[in-house]
């Protein structure tokens, strides 16, 4: 009896009744974040944000470097690398900066750069990664921490935010099968 | 045009870039009754195909659309 409800083949024919008020279905965004990095994070959060608002299922699984988004104390942390990033800097008021590259590896240049990120975007108002991340769930959207990184960098479950729920990739690829769209950054 | 449109609540969106006012807007749509109108501003260039676009995602219907001087005006009725 139980399967038979939840079958979609059983549903009464009067759901798609012609004429009915056109409601859209809800989509499902399965979102991969494998990075760690503020610049790396901002997209993955942008796009979560906005499908939430839109009303789609959104559900994210955070796995290596991405783990730090569901982390409690790491995801405060997140930096911007100074180095291994070809577009960087980028100009500044159109101006092209002409920074060598050696230079990146210096001792505070990542913190230059994560402050310079953080200065962007807090003059675009756009809001920073912590009210964007709570703007996520409260859009709805689920957060799942990837159960193999978690053995792999010594996680336990009480590093992370209550609300990230353990998963392994069988059971995010259960639902990214059935998603509308898959992206993976 | 839009002189004609009549909101029962308004959103100012200015200065807001990608995704707040539509985060904003989905949260505002839900705070009037259905077949009431939302009148939402916006300065980021990229509202006008993301308005249009957040409408055909959500079903609620675009009344009047209007753009000058770098401000984007939507009038938004809540459908459903």
């Amino acid at each position: 009896m139980t399967a038979q409800i939840n079958d979609p083949v059983l549903k009464p024919v009067e759901d798609a009744a012609p004429g009915a008020e056109a409601v859209p279905e809800r989509k499902k965004l399965a979102l991969v974040a494998s990075k760690g990095g503020l610049d790396e994070v901002y997209p993955v959060l942008i796009m979560a944000s906005t499908a939430g608002a839109l009303g789609w299922d959104t559900q994210v699984f955070c796995t290596f470097y991405g783990l730090d988004i569901v982390n409690k104390k790491r995801r405060k942390k997140m930096k911007v690398s100074a180095v291994g990033n070809a577009a960087s800097p980028p100009p500044i008021n159109g101006i092209e900066m002409r920074v060598p590259a050696i230079l990146g590896v210096l001792p505070g240049m990542s913190r230059v750069a994560t402050w310079m990120m953080k200065k962007w975007m807090k003059d675009s108002n756009i809001p920073d990664l912590e009210d964007l991340y709570q703007i996520c769930i409260e859009s709805g959207v689920k957060f799942h921490a990837c159960a193999t990184t978690m053995g792999v960098m010594n996680v336990s479950q009480d590093d992370l935010v209550d609300e990230a729920s353990c998963l392994g990739a069988t059971a995010f690829l259960d639902f990214a099968a059935g998603a509308d769209l898959a992206l993976f950054v | 045009m839009t002189a004609d449109v009549k909101a029962d609540s308004v959103l100012d969106c200015t200065g807001l870039l990608c995704p707040i006012p539509v985060v904003k807007t989905s949260k505002a749509i839900k705070e009037i009754e259905v077949g009431q109108v939302l009148h939402m501003i916006a300065t980021d260039p990229g509202a006008p195909p993301d308005m249009e676009a957040w409408v055909r995602q959500t079903g609620h219907e675009m009344v009047a659309q209007s753009s000058a001087d770098g401000k984007y005006g939507f009038w938004f009725r809540r459908t459903r």
